[in-house]
This record gives C-alpha cells, sequence and structure tokens, in this order.
C-alpha cells in the first residue's frame, strides 16, 4: 500500500513539473468541443440533443492524448525495469499509475465538463448527470487504456497503433456514458446507465492492472 | 492417458507440425471446395424463392456463415492465445496470426453481404443496428491485432502482445454486444437458434448449414497453409528446414 501511495505521488509530482502536458490535453478537449457547433451550426435545440455524445468522444480522444505518456518515460529511463524487480507486485504499482494518470487527465476533464456543457445549453440535471458519467466512465478509458499503452510500449508507430487498439475497446463506456444522459433529458432515469458504467468501473479496476502488467512483462523482456 | 499427452505435445512443436499440416490442408481445401459447390447448388437452384424477399434472400447462404465464422474464429485465435500464454509453444502464436486475416476476411464479407440484402431490404446500404455495429467492431479488432502484431519486429514478442489483444478483445466482444444491443436495435431476430426450432424451410437450412461447413473447412485449411508458410519464414535459419525437400530445389 505504501508503495502504492509513493507511485502515486510521484507521478503526481512529475505531472506537476511538466504542467503543459496536462494542460494540452485539457486544451485539445476544449477545441475539439467547440469545433463541433462551428461545423453543425448553432442551433441549441440540435447542440443540446448531440452535446452528451460529442463531450464523451471528446474525452475519449484526450484520453487518448495523454496515454502514450503512460509507461514511455519510465520505460526509457529503466524505472520500469526496476519496478518489475520490485517485491510490491508490478500490478499494484501500475494501479498507482493509473490513478495517477486518471488524476491527471480525467479529473479536469469531468470538472471542465460543466462549463462546456454549458455552451451547449444543457440544463443543471443534465450538467450533474454528465459529471457523474464522466467520474464513473474516465477511469474506465485510464485503466483500459493503460493495456494498449503497455501493449505499444516500444513499437514503431505506437501512437496510432494505440489508439487502432483501445478506441473499440472504448465503445461501451461511450454507449453508457453518453446514454445516461440521453435518458435523463428523456425522461427515463440515469440510473441504468450509471449502474453499467459503475459496473464496467469494477470489472476495470480487477482485469486491467493485471493485463497491463502480463503486457507491460512482455515489453521488457 | 499420459501417452496421449505427450503425442499432443509432439505437434506443438513446428518441426514435426509443418508435415502434418501439410498433408492435412489439401484434404480440407478439397472437402471445402466440394460443401462449397453443393452449398451453392442447393442455395442457388434447390431452395425455393421467399415469398416475402424474393431472390435477394439468397444473399443469407453466403452472409449467414460468413458472420458465424468470424465470430468463431476470433473465439479460437483467442483459444490459442490463451494456450500460447500458458504453456508458452510457439506454435499457438503462428496459429493466431495465421487465423487472423482470415476471420478479417470473413468480418469484410459479412459486413459488405449485409450491406447488399440491406438495401433491397430495408432500403438502406447501412443501419446503426446492434448486430451490425457488433460485427463493424469486431472487425475493428480483427484490425487492431493484425495492426499491433505486424508493427512489433520480433515474432515471439509479437505473438505474445497479440495474445493479450485476442484475450482482452474476447472478454469484451460480450460486452460490447449487448452495450450495443441496448443501445439500438433493429436487426431482425437470429432466425436459427439452439433452442428453439428454427423458422425457415428446411432445404434454406441444409444450404446454409452446408455453407457454413464450406467455409469452415476453408478456414481450417487456408489456416494450415499459411501457419506452414509462417513457420518457414520464421524457421528459417533452422537445419530441418533446410533439409526440408521443397527447400533442396
Amino acid at each position: 500500500m505504501n508503495a502504492f501511495i509513493a507511485i502515486v505521488r510521484r507521478d503526481l509530482l512529475l505531472a506537476a513539473r511538466r504542467k503543459s502536458e496536462v494542460f494540452t490535453a485539457l486544451f485539445f478537449f476544449m477545441i475539439v468541443v467547440s469545433l463541433f457547433p462551428l461545423g453543425i451550426g448553432p442551433e441549441t435545440a440540435m447542440l443540446r440533443r448531440i452535446a452528451p455524445g460529442v463531450l464523451w468522444v471528446a474525452a475519449l480522444l484526450a484520453a487518448m492524448l495523454s496515454l502514450n505518456r503512460l509507461f514511455a518515460a519510465d520505460h526509457q529511463d529503466g524505472t520500469l525495469e526496476q519496478m518489475s524487480l520490485s517485491p510490491t507486485p508490478l500490478a499494484v504499482l501500475v494501479s498507482g499509475k493509473v490513478l495517477a494518470h486518471w488524476l491527471t487527465s480525467g479529473l479536469p476533464l469531468v470538472l471542465l465538463a460543466p462549463v462546456i456543457g454549458l455552451q451547449f445549453d444543457l440544463s443543471a440535471r443534465a450538467l450533474g448527470v454528465l459529471m457523474i458519467s464522466l467520474l464513473l466512465g474516465t477511469p474506465v478509458l485510464s485503466l483500459i487504456g493503460a493495456i494498449g499503452a503497455a501493449l505499444t510500449l516500444g513499437v514503431r508507430g505506437g501512437g496510432v497503433l494505440l489508439s487502432l487498439l483501445v478506441l473499440p475497446l472504448y465503445i461501451p463506456a461511450l454507449i453508457f456514458g453518453a446514454g445516461a444522459v440521453e435518458a435523463d433529458v428523456a425522461g427515463l432515469g440515469a440510473g441504468g446507465h450509471l449502474s453499467l458504467l459503475g459496473a464496467l468501473l469494477a470489472l476495470g479496476v480487477f482485469f486491467a492492472p493485471w493485463a497491463a502488467t502480463a503486457a507491460l512483462r512482455i515489453a521488457l523482456e | 492417458m499420459s501417452q496421449r499427452l505427450v503425442n499432443w505435445f509432439k505437434f506443438a512443436s513446428p518441426a514435426s507440425f509443418y508435415p502434418l499440416a501439410g498433408k492435412m490442408w489439401p484434404w480440407f481445401a478439397a472437402l471445402g471446395t466440394v460443401l462449397a459447390a453443393v452449398g451453392l447448388w442447393i442455395s442457388f437452384f434447390v431452395a425455393p424463392t421467399d415469398f416475402q424477399q424474393g431472390e435477394g434472400y439468397r444473399i443469407i447462404f453466403i452472409h449467414v456463415p460468413a458472420s458465424w465464422m468470424s465470430m468463431f474464429i476470433y473465439c479460437v485465435m483467442a483459444f490459442w492465445a490463451a494456450i500460447g500464454i500458458t504453456f508458452n509453444t510457439r506454435l499457438s502464436g503462428m496459429m493466431s496470426s495465421a487465423l487472423a486475416p482470415t476471420g478479417a476476411l470473413f468480418a469484410f464479407l459479412s459486413l459488405w453481404t449485409g450491406a447488399l440484402w440491406g438495401k433491397p431490404m430495408w432500403g438502406a446500404w447501412w443501419v446503426w443496428d446492434a448486430r451490425l455495429t457488433s460485427e463493424l467492431i469486431l472487425f475493428f479488432l480483427y484490425i487492431g491485432y493484425i495492426a499491433l502484431t505486424a508493427a512489433i519486429d520480433d515474432p515471439r514478442r509479437a505473438d505474445k502482445a497479440g495474445a493479450i489483444v485476442a484475450l482482452v478483445g474476447v472478454v469484451n466482444v460480450p460486452i460490447i454486444y449487448f452495450s450495443v444491443k441496448w443501445w439500438n436495435t433493429l436487426h431482425q431476430g437470429a432466425s436459427v437458434s439452439m433452442t428453439k426450432a428454427p423458422t425457415m424451410a428446411a432445404t434454406m437450412l441444409w444450404g446454409m448449414l452446408i455453407m457454413a461447413l464450406a467455409f469452415w473447412m476453408y478456414s481450417i485449411a487456408i489456416a494450415l497453409y499459411r501457419v506452414r508458410a509462417i513457420i518457414l519464414e520464421r524457421e528459417r535459419h533452422t537445419t530441418w528446414v533446410a533439409e526440408l525437400p521443397e527447400m533442396q530445389r
């Protein structure tokens, strides 16, 4: 547990020293979301309708941006190899890195989403549901993404390959995440979608660090 | 029992599997050709015209078996991936990578014929229906697997990384299927199911099953043929490859 906390603190500290990387992903998210009204037109009824999907797709893409760096730096300077030799199970350390990744890439999106949602004229209630869905969904993105990041570590054209591998696996999170807001707007209640998103999160927390660890061990061979 | 186990593991070595595959694939290819000929004959000349869908329904004789095979081959790939990870056998990874292009081909074929069928029946080339969408995602999963294994130069590492992708994919396929299903469903229900009697004429069913078997034999034949090529490529530095009669020429 100590090692887990230590690795989270270390990764957060590293992120704090290189703030621009965190902010680049955030501004990417904002720019992608702002492109849609420009491309589609400013009718509020239409914007309200597409807002959940647009925000979620932008969140997927923003998560992809930062995934490349999840293990790359540690792999380059040999830290990852030291981690795999440490007495603490590598899966625990990987979970720590994933949590730190979520805190620096997912959580800011959750906090930023209501502000951007206002641009799309979403009601306060829908904004709340959107925030909850992102809060449950973005950790899933970090967890599944970690598997992809570990698999493409040190591989030619890793960035594009990573999106090819990971984006299809993100589809359930996208469907339930955006669906939650739509269901709430339609008056059906978002409970079912949010529960399923929570189930995905539980599955991800349990299995993803394990699969990512197996992938890392292959990369380190 | 232990004797039989030893015999099975004997063929886990590429050197002993290569000649076995060489003996087996022509038989599967011949069987596949015969079955395809019979199946096509049934589907074009024997099966009656559907009173609702007209002649256009005959596409299902290709479409349904192709969809079945695309899903089944992914499971087989994941099976070999699991074997490869557990027993650390080289041949398992080669089998997975030999199966992937065939699976991707069937997924593509199923989408393509589905579009051809959808235009006259639903009036649209494509609808965002659960089954179409999950077949499309399955196609993406195949492409991801092929792209990843192609991007890694070391074949052993490529096999292992591919195995993890295949296993993660196979865990996700049901999740994706149900999420897409709850998202939107328009496709007609499955006409053939394990639990209730099929809702189609017997000759149509026979035609479809024979075509499915033909596709199955084709997949086995082509996978064995491809795995032989992969074995030769990867083991080209070994003496047993150099001593093969086809290498002497």
